[in-house]
């Protein structure tokens, strides 16, 4: 089993993917400009200010040769995770219904939360069982998940925030979602960098552990 | 060009001075040169009224790899490992423009870092500004937070501590220092010499355009300063996305061995980058400014050697490898030019394509510039105004010590960390307001051990006495480092002060060096670089002196180490360290509209002692808590323990004021299992964590929630206002 | 072309703006959007439609309008 974790100009936490994926199996970095996805069996979309997050979070890197094999990848059943950043990717991609606003704060938040899974069907949470908590850094400006009325079926939303910690006014709470496949996944918490408990929680690690138990 | 009359003066050069550049060239300087020397001879530059009194400084040490006079000071970890660090300001961009000047900080200091071969692993930042009741430091503060915030988070350099104080004096003037720290294997450290003649010049990154070119602007030919203000001098705008770009760029270079030399481009530009890498290589550098990408059109040669357009690096190659180091920056999108070479003509040679329009001798630019002497003289009477009286003489305990964690010197700064990313780069063990000093692993599986961090700075201590004031700040930062059991391996430090031509800030200056000097030596930990800010002034008079020390310490292991907050009820609480608390400038004296005139001396060599015995304490990895007494003394400590564990306390002490709000350094406060705190060397125990209140027998009790509300909200409250 | 947030979708930035200009005095202000203006200088304005559909705005989220300017001189 081999991850792949795309790697953009101004992405800041794919090293961070890259170890979280590598205590489960093994992972390269995948780069922008390559169209190549040499044979991996999932791919990670990783967090960051990907092309400086100009014009839009997530505009530019979408049209980048890697990201277009990567929607090749995902059409044809491929899983892929998007970590905030890459969430935002994968929305401006269209891979996922929806699209991210800025925080309701209007200012960059951090902070450890409680996210709450509700489906847990999906191959980055099968290790789950609905209603576990899952303890999980947030960090961004513009994490304020919508979508429009309708766009987004429930069996769709795979993570929401526990009561109270929803940082950024995202809709229904609303922490993770998937496509209608299941194979595509967003969350703007960082589960890579809760994977040990010296820096933090080590929930997040079940999200790769249950992807990592993917068939070859 | 011909000179108008007299524009050195408008340039903050004397007439002594204009002559001394005029002896130094054996002509009088055209306009370019006359621009070069206002500021490489400028403070802030030459640092012309501090240098002679920083050499009073211990800078030796074992672990030193590189010392004062490099990007960045560099200490020996240990497992083939170095960690670069300094600390410099940014205060008067700041003030002006406080998102820019903040985040511009940050790029600077991280470059400093990089610059010595060191990826960036931490930022901090020590921030003072005015009381939050006026508008304008609420602006100020809001903006350099965010500023701060945004460029660290961008770049993907998590912000893992810092502090934020607020006192009147810092309303004109406020202070943002900010210091990095990197990490470095030491096979990859570079230095910034030019050497090697016919070794090619390259300048990285950004396009260079007007950026800071401030009161040079005098120069500028007669139509560019009668024409359109899109041509004027602008405020220094940061591109975090261009230097994480460069970061990548340049850490390759130094990995493919493709560099002689690296430095990067900070005040002044061009001009005190070439001049300080011909300096250090004892060689001269001929630059041909036609050949610099720039971001506007009609620039002149000066304004292209002067600006501080940012994000930019200069480094010198080996024309043999000039192919591949040029291959690497287009990989990696980061714009590289050969501006120039190394000759051994021990000149900076300034050419627009063929036409020569500046030559001066090196050394007049770096090792030759004038030093004064400072003058220093006792004040006879304060200097500063009483602050404003915010409690009344017959306030309770109760009301002390919910007025002082409501102060926002003291609450806490949960606003502020929130917005930065403390957690990139997966090495973060000890997010900010968690412990006293931030923790870093070194190794992802920690097998080799962690660095912690700390900047503390203080400012109305030393104004109320200089050199004891000084002394405490150093102490402050190891007892911060030995709370988390770390070794302190060296210190950078920036000193914010006024107007050192004045005798009573002169004499603030010397005294807080000799007390920095002798915490230096007692502690055993050498200086190994720093900033100096000076003319931190306006009409209503200076700011406090304001010394800010940071500090970089190793510990052997990262996991089970304390937090600074209690852990479970029955657990024994007590005091460890140097505990000899009084009132004079303490945070509550502030609140009464009192400033105090001196500060009780301090025995330093039975403080070191203690903060040894703090550290072995802690490694001895039976103290889940562990906190220093600072601001607020004992009580607001105990408090902070309470609402960071959620649970309450018992205590006993020795009646008194001075025991419960005296402040002073050398004191902690631990916790633990009954039976290991009984045993732990020199401490007294004092009471018993449990309940929902903190109750000190007959003096005070308050619930943890009443606490936490005055402590959390205190900052929002007042931003909201 | 100016772009600006859609109707009815969350407008944080609007609406901060929206209240702090009756705190600095200015009174009977309503319905603020905040939004992005792009400037650009094209050979064929045909091309614009589908140039803010593809990259510059996000069809979802937001809304455009394109403005010609007078030719470059």
């Amino acid at each position: 089993m081999k991850f792949g974790v795309v790697r953009f100009p101004g992405s800041c936490d794919e090293v961070d993917a890259l170890m979280a994926c590598r205590r489960f199996a093994d992972a390269d970095l995948l780069w922008h400009g390559d169209r190549d996805l040499s044979g991996v069996d999932a791919v990670v979309v990783p967090g960051g200010f990907s092309y400086g997050d100009y014009l839009r979070v997530g505009a530019i890197a979408r049209f980048s040769p890697l990201m277009e094999s990567v929607i090749e990848f995902a059409r044809a059943g491929g899983p892929v995770l998007g970590i905030c950043n890459g969430f935002q990717v994968l929305c401006e991609a269209g891979l996922l219904p929806g699209a991210l606003l800025p925080n309701d704060s209007l200012r960059f938040v951090c902070r450890q939360v409680e996210v709450i899974v509700e489906n847990p069907g999906t191959p980055f949470t099968r290790g789950c069982e609905a209603g576990d908590t899952l303890s999980i850094p947030v960090k961004h400006t513009t994490g304020c998940y919508y979508a429009p009325p309708g766009a987004l079926p429930d069996e769709q939303v795979v993570l929401r925030y526990a009561p109270g910690h929803n940082p950024n006014g995202s809709m229904d709470d609303v922490a993770g979602v998937c496509n209608v496949g299941g194979n595509v996944m967003g969350l703007m918490p960082h589960p890579e960098h809760a994977v040990d408990p010296l820096t933090g929680s080590a929930d997040g690690g079940r999200l790769f552990e249950s992807l990592a138990m993917v068939p070859a | 060009m011909s000179l108008a009359a007299a524009p050195h003066r408008e340039l903050g050069l004397t007439d002594a001075e204009y002559d001394g550049i005029c002896e130094r060239m054996g002509r009088e300087p055209n306009a370019l040169e006359l621009a070069v020397f206002s500021l490489m001879w400028s403070e802030h530059c030459a640092y012309k009224h501090s240098k002679k009194l920083l050499r009073l400084l211990p800078t030796e040490g074992s672990h030193i790899l590189m010392g004062p006079g490099e990007n960045a000071g560099v200490v020996d970890v240990g497992d083939g490992l170095a960690a670069a660090f300094k600390v410099e300001s940014h205060n008067h961009p700041s003030a002006v423009e406080p998102f820019q000047g903040a985040a511009t900080g940050v790029g600077g200091i991280l470059r400093d870092i990089f610059a010595v071969g060191a990826r960036p692993i931490a930022v901090l930042d020590s921030l003072r500004f005015g009381e939050l009741d006026s508008a304008r430091s609420r602006y100020l503060f809001d903006w350099a937070v965010k500023g701060i915030g945004h460029y660290g988070n961008s770049i993907g350099v998590p912000t893992v501590g810092g502090e934020v104080y607020f006192e009147q004096p810092y309303e004109q003037n406020c202070l943002v220092n900010a210091m990095c720290v990197g990490l470095a294997p030491r096979e990859r450290l570079i230095r910034s010499a030019a050497a090697g003649v016919g070794n090619q010049l390259v300048l990285l990154g950004a396009r260079t355009g007007r950026d800071g070119i401030g009161g040079a602007s005098v120069l500028a030919s007669a139509e560019l300063s009668e024409g359109d203000d899109r041509k004027r001098p602008t405020v220094q705008i940061g591109d975090p996305f261009e230097e994480s770009k460069l970061v990548e760029c340049c850490l390759e270079l130094l990995e493919r061995d493709l560099l002689a030399s690296l430095q990067d481009l900070g005040a002044a530009g061009l001009s005190s980058s070439s001049s300080e890498m011909a300096s250090k290589g004892e060689a001269g550098l001929d630059i041909d400014v036609s050949r610099v990408p720039l971001r506007e059109a009609d620039m002149e040669p000066f304004e292209i050697m002067i600006s501080e357009s940012q994000e930019r690096m200069l480094c010198v190659v080996e024309p043999a490898r000039l192919r591949d180091a040029l291959g690497l920056c287009e990989h990696w999108d980061v714009r590289a030019t050969v501006i120039g070479e190394v000759t051994a003509t021990r000149h900076l040679r300034v050419f627009d394509g063929d036409e020569l329009v500046g030559d001066i001798p090196v050394a007049a630019l770096v090792d030759d510039v004038p030093l004064y002497d400072l003058e220093p003289e006792e004040p006879d009477g304060p200097i500063y105004p009483d602050p404003p009286a915010r409690i009344g003489e017959g306030a309770s305990a109760e009301e002390c010590l919910l007025a002082l964690l409501a102060s926002p010197s003291i609450a806490s700064k949960r606003f502020v960390v929130e917005q930065y990313d403390s957690i990139v780069g997966s090495r973060t063990v000890r997010r900010p307001q968690t412990a006293d000093a931030a923790v870093l692993a070194l190794e992802p599986d920690a097998g080799s051990g962690a660095l912690a961090v700390s900047i503390d700075g203080n400012g109305r201590r030393v104004a109320c006495d200089p050199y004891t004031g000084a002394v405490e700040a150093v102490l402050e930062c190891a007892r911060n480092l030995a709370c988390v059991g770390a070794e302190p391996l060296g210190l950078t430090n920036c000193l914010n002060f006024g107007n050192p031509e004045k005798p009573h800030i002169a004499w603030q200056l010397t005294r807080a060096v000799e007390g920095l000097r002798d915490a230096c030596l007692a502690l055993g930990v050498p200086v190994v670089g720093g900033n100096v800010s000076l003319y931190n002034e306006g009409a209503d008079g200076p700011i406090y002196p304001t010394p800010v020390v940071g500090m970089v310490g190793k510990l052997p292991e990262p996991s089970a180490l304390p937090l600074a907050g209690f852990a479970e009820a029955g657990h024994a609480i007590a005091l460890v360290g140097v505990f000899e608390p009084a009132l004079e400038g303490s945070e509550l004296e502030k609140l009464r509209g009192r400033l105090a005139d001196g500060l009780p001396p301090l025995d330093l060599a039975a403080h070191a002692d203690a903060l040894v015995r703090v550290r072995a304490a802690v490694r001895g990895g039976e103290l889940p808590t562990a906190h220093d007494i600072s601001e607020g003394g004992l009580a607001c400590a105990l408090a902070e323990c309470c609402i960071a564990g959620e649970i309450g306390a018992r205590i006993s002490l020795e009646p008194g004021e001075a025991a419960l709000f005296g402040e002073g350094p050398g004191g902690v406060v631990v916790a633990g299992p009954r039976a290991a705190m009984e045993a732990l060397d020199g401490a007294i125990v004092i009471g018993e964590v449990g309940g929902d209140s903190l109750d000190v027998e007959g003096v005070l009790s308050v619930p943890v929630s009443e606490l936490r509300a005055a402590y959390e909200d205190a900052i929002p409250s007042a931003l909201a206002a | 072309m100016l772009i600006r947030p859609k109707a009815g979708i969350l407008d944080p930035q609007g609406q901060a703006v929206e209240r702090a200009l009756p705190a600095l005095g200015f009174e009977g202000v309503a319905n603020v959007h905040v939004g992005r203006l792009i400037e650009l200088d094209v050979e064929d304005a045909s091309q614009v439609p589908q140039m803010c559909e593809r990259l510059l705005a996000n069809p979802l989220i937001e809304e455009y309008e394109v403005v010609e300017l007078e030719d470059a001189a």
